[in-house]
């Protein structure tokens, strides 16, 4: 184990004496990510009680899940309202975003702290605002409501991460474009969207996903027929532990999992180093 | 087919009282500049002198806050960039990474619905002006600094604009290459007949390219002319500085209506004032002395007379103790203390002279006297500056 | 001359009205944008403002504020609060620090694919990870067969439903938000410098203390401040792993209105958890200089 006595770092400080770091490291990694795959096997049991590991493997759960129109309803109002919120809040956040990025004027910062505001604002009391608006308005129990609400919370994160995109971006390329006779709006979607569209294309999985795992305001807007996933699951965790929720959860980590390592191979194709 | 369809299609461009503020500060004050059809004009200043800014609003990119633009009669300060049918070269190339060579270039093409075969024959014709033949499918990545350099200005060039702009587009490149762009540059203006507009902050690089200069600070031009006349005739102490090298060294008023340098008459005020161009002057005046033009005199002359290389010379004669030699290869300086009469302070000179055997650097050991000259000629008097 | 002064000026009203043309198209773009924030945030925050400060008799009063100080329960739910958020973000420093200083020190192409581990958990339903924290967790749960398996312990230990629960689900769940600024700050310190510090014989862990810890404490303070900040309104984990047994201020808040439908007193105790949030992120701002922190990273 030669490698162990070569240096570690820049302080020349070995490996051997580094193990502790890397037993350390390692146990928390696998404390980060045990938990979200422990519903995995579990989803599998054919047991009341969620035991593991389990002693009978079968897809019980799966066919509850699948079978129950409650279930299936809230999966279906969920996945509208996220691919809606995802549509709504892409452009307006790339929009904003890129206003606030080239304008120089004073007011552009105040713009942007304003937009970003949701995501710090308790989100408590944007769902009992929302709430409370909404049922004078008219939007509670609505579609409409809770993508207006969803757009709002996932918006922010839209604007960071193609603020960051913009900022590795050299705009001189949209003005040479538009000397070269592209008007503005050509000398975006010709020159700058293209290079930005995988920023595009992560910030909207994470409007996606903002949107499909949020809870408190999905508790407080949403009800009736317009019930999302997440406020079933909610009600169902707090109340007595179903093991549907196991074949559920089994499904959302799956979604996040694919999501995030389409984001990570778009990435990496960005940055071939 | 040629590319030179330079008389056609170049511009003259009048600039007047063009301002922009930011602030309290000007980056442009009320400048007024005449650019002529087809001329290689260098806006040349240290950084945030406003050079780039006036570049950019002749470009559309930055909107000042009055004045006027004109590209032969047109006034062109209410157009945006698109409208203005300006080549422009940017300091980071700007390339667009996601086509290649060839679609870089056809971009300005497309934009002006040209048929797809022209299209390919102006690229191909671009490319070869600026010797890329070949490379058109290439991607922008696979090209070394100075290729991308090249694909910017054939991208600013294929579509025949009328004004060309660059905005130190040599910058990022190395000494070697910079230096070859330059001549390069200089070879393809002539071609193109287009009227340019250079941006740099390289003295060097504006007198090795440009007809003429602009010479900008504060947001101010200071002097307009030809690379000569700028180094030969700095307006102001300024000028004398940042082009080439140069001592300032103060001069008092003597007797009547001469000039003198310790207890030398450098020269009249009169001659200073018409060299000036006639501009009253109540700061006092300095000498502009330049490393290369100062002579190093024979030692020893036993004669009272001055010597050069064992002829008489008649030109002024400062003496001093060299500070300190430095050998350059092609060349070599001599800081010299001067032997000042009239302010003691003393006065440190750089001398410059070639390399060659007779020059006999051994000799010039430091701490040792020594006799520098100046011709009459080369005797440049500007105003003081007020400070 | 008057000529030269009028001809100086030229097109300088034509240049400012398209300048504020310009402006506001730029504003019309992230107009859309603020029309959303505004409904959704501003109207309905404002609107819980103006109920808080509102008596029952439908008058400007202070009552929905005075009993706050009145009762002793709101004093244990602040109490409450600031104990959750502020253990949670000591233990996320203390889990978090060694795991970024070990992701920073390993090469780009590793270090991003351990960093996988921290970003799933970060694009995973936070309902679901409690969902597996409360399984893990409970009597009959992974955990305490596990421990009782092994003899760390001979009966079922409460873990969940209880203060110990909520700490462990919310530090998961926090955890990433500490661990992607510190990493960023982590990464930007300059290897020279501890190179340098060790050639002039810097031990190792004076090397560490003295260099490179300071020059993490950028990251390490906005990232502690995101978690802090998150905490405060935290809802859902502890709901559900503290059994109602770990009443926050977010708890509280959906208590009152599910049970009294006070919506003054509801609004009231929102406003000072917004306000005690605000003051918390400008506090920091100025004691750390965090804009650069906060708004700069990626």
């Amino acid at each position: 184990m030669s490698w162990l006595n070569k240096a570690a770092s820049d302080t020349q400080i070995t490996h051997r004496s580094r193990l502790w770091l890397y037993c350390l490291a390692t146990v928390i990694m696998l404390l980060l990510v045990i938990p979200t795959f422990i519903v995995i096997p579990m989803s599998f049991s054919d047991s009341q009680y969620l035991e593991f590991p389990p002693k009978v493997w079968s897809l019980r759960w799966y066919e509850e899940y699948i079978g129950s129109a409650k279930w299936m309803r809230a999966t279906a109002t969920s996945l509208k309202i996220a691919v809606l919120t995802m549509l709504v809040a892409t452009p307006l956040g790339t929009m904003a975003a890129y206003a606030l990025f080239v304008s120089g004027h004073r007011a552009a910062r105040a713009v942007f702290v304003l937009l970003i505001t949701p995501m710090i604002v308790p989100v408590i009391l944007i769902a009992i605002g929302t709430f409370y608006a909404f049922g004078k308005m008219g939007l509670n129990n609505s579609i409409t409501g809770l993508v207006l609400a969803h757009t709002a919370l996932a918006t922010p994160l839209v604007m960071i991460v193609i603020t960051a995109a913009l900022r590795s971006y050299d705009l001189d390329q949209e003005r040479v474009a538009r000397s070269l006779g592209a008007t503005r709006l050509q000398a975006f979607f010709v020159i700058t969207l293209p290079q930005i569209k995988f920023s595009v294309i992560t910030s909207a999985l994470l409007a996606f996903l903002t949107s499909f795992d949020e809870v408190i305001v999905s508790i407080f807007v949403s009800g009736g027929k317009t019930a999302t996933l997440t406020k079933h699951m909610f009600s169902a965790l707090r109340d007595y532990i179903d093991p549907t929720i196991a074949a559920i959860s089994t499904i959302m980590v799956l979604i996040s999992t694919i999501l995030l390592l389409v984001t990570q191979r778009i990435g990496s194709r960005k940055k071939p180093d | 087919m040629s590319l030179d369809h330079s008389s056609d299609s170049a511009l003259p461009i009048k600039i007047s009282g063009l301002t922009k503020k930011y602030g309290d500060m000007y980056a442009l004050d009320a400048v007024d500049l005449d650019i002529k059809s087809g001329e290689f004009l260098t806006l040349l200043g240290p950084s945030g002198s406003g050079k780039t800014t006036l570049l950019m609003a002749i470009a559309g990119f930055n909107r000042p806050d009055a004045g006027s633009i004109r590209f032969a009669d047109q006034e062109m300060i209410l157009y945006p960039p698109h409208r203005r049918e300006v080549g422009m070269v940017f300091q980071s190339y700007a390339l667009f990474p996601h086509m290649t060579v060839a679609e870089n270039i056809a971009f300005p093409l497309k934009l002006r619905k040209v048929s797809v075969e022209e299209c390919a024959l102006r690229v191909e014709e671009a490319l070869q002006t600026v010797q890329l033949d070949g490379l058109g499918a290439r991607n922008i990545d696979q090209l070394s600094g100075g290729q991308r350099q090249r694909v910017a200005l054939a991208r600013a060039f294929v579509f025949r604009p009328r004004i060309l702009l660059m905005d130190e587009p040599l910058s990022a490149l190395d000494k070697k290459l910079r230096e070859r762009m330059q001549i390069e540059l200089k070879q393809l203006h002539r071609q193109l007949g287009v009227t340019t507009v250079y941006v740099t902050h390289d003295q060097r690089e504006a007198l090795t390219m440009s007809d003429r200069i602009a010479v900008i600070n504060h947001g101010k031009l200071v002097q307009v002319d030809t690379p000569e006349a700028i180094y030969n005739a700095p307006a102001n102490a300024f000028v004398a500085d940042f082009i080439g090298e140069s001592t300032l060294l103060p001069l008092s008023l003597g007797g009547g209506d001469q000039l003198y340098f310790g207890d030398q008459s450098i020269a009249t005020v009169q001659a200073a004032v018409s060299a000036q161009g006639g501009t009253e002057n109540n700061q006092g005046w300095s000498l502009v002395v330049r490393p290369e033009r100062l002579l190093v005199l024979d030692k020893n002359s036993s004669s009272s007379q001055p010597l050069i290389n064992g002829f008489a010379f008649d030109g002024i004669v400062f003496g001093g103790t060299i500070r300190e030699s430095v050998f350059q290869g092609e060349s070599a300086f001599l800081i010299v203390a001067l032997a000042s009469g009239a302010d003691s302070s003393g006065v440190d000179v750089a001398v410059r002279f070639s390399t060659g055997k007779a020059a006999n650097i051994e000799s010039l050991a430091n701490g040792q006297q020594i006799e520098l000259g100046l011709h009459r000629e080369d005797v440049i008097v500007i105003p003081q500056e007020a400070d | 001359m008057a000529a030269s002064a009028g001809s100086r000026l030229k097109h300088a009203d034509a240049l400012k009205r398209q300048n504020r043309l310009e402006q506001w198209t730029l504003l019309g773009l992230a107009a859309p944008a603020l029309v959303v924030i505004v409904l959704v945030v501003l109207i309905p925050v404002g609107w819980l403002f103006y109920l808080s400060f509102l008596g029952g008799d439908g008058q400007f009063s202070l009552e929905n504020y005075q009993k706050m100080l009145k009762y002793k329960s709101y004093a244990r739910t602040f109490m409450t609060t600031f104990q959750v958020s502020i253990l949670t973000t000591l233990i996320c420093i203390l889990i978090g620090y060694p795991l970024a200083y070990f992701l920073a020190q390993l090469p780009n192409r590793i270090a991003g694919l351990f960093m996988l581990t921290v970003l799933l958990p970060f694009w995973t339903s936070l309902l679901v990870r409690t969902y597996a924290w409360l399984v893990l967790l409970q009597r009959k749960g992974i955990l305490n067969d596990f421990a009782i398996q092994i003899g760390l312990w001979d009966s079922p230990v409460k873990l969940v439903h209880n203060m110990t629960g909520t700490l462990i689900g919310m530090a998961h769940i926090m955890l990433p938000f500490l661990v992607l600024p510190l990493y960023n700050a982590m990464k930007k310190i300059d290897r020279d410098l501890m190179q340098a510090a060790s050639n002039l014989g810097a031990t190792p862990t004076r090397a560490f203390w003295q260099i490179y810890f300071p020059l993490s404490m950028p990251g390490m303070v906005a990232g502690s401040l995101i978690v802090f900040v998150l905490c405060l309104g935290f809802y859902v984990t502890p709901a559900v792993l503290g059994g109602g047994r770990v009443i926050m201020v977010a708890t509280q808040i959906t208590a009152i209105l599910e049970n009294q439908y006070d919506w003054g007193a509801a609004s009231a105790l929102g406003v000072v958890l917004l306000v005690a949030t605000i003051l918390v992120l400008i506090l920091a701002s100025r004691l750390f200089k965090l804009d650069s922190a906060l708004f700069g990273k990626g």
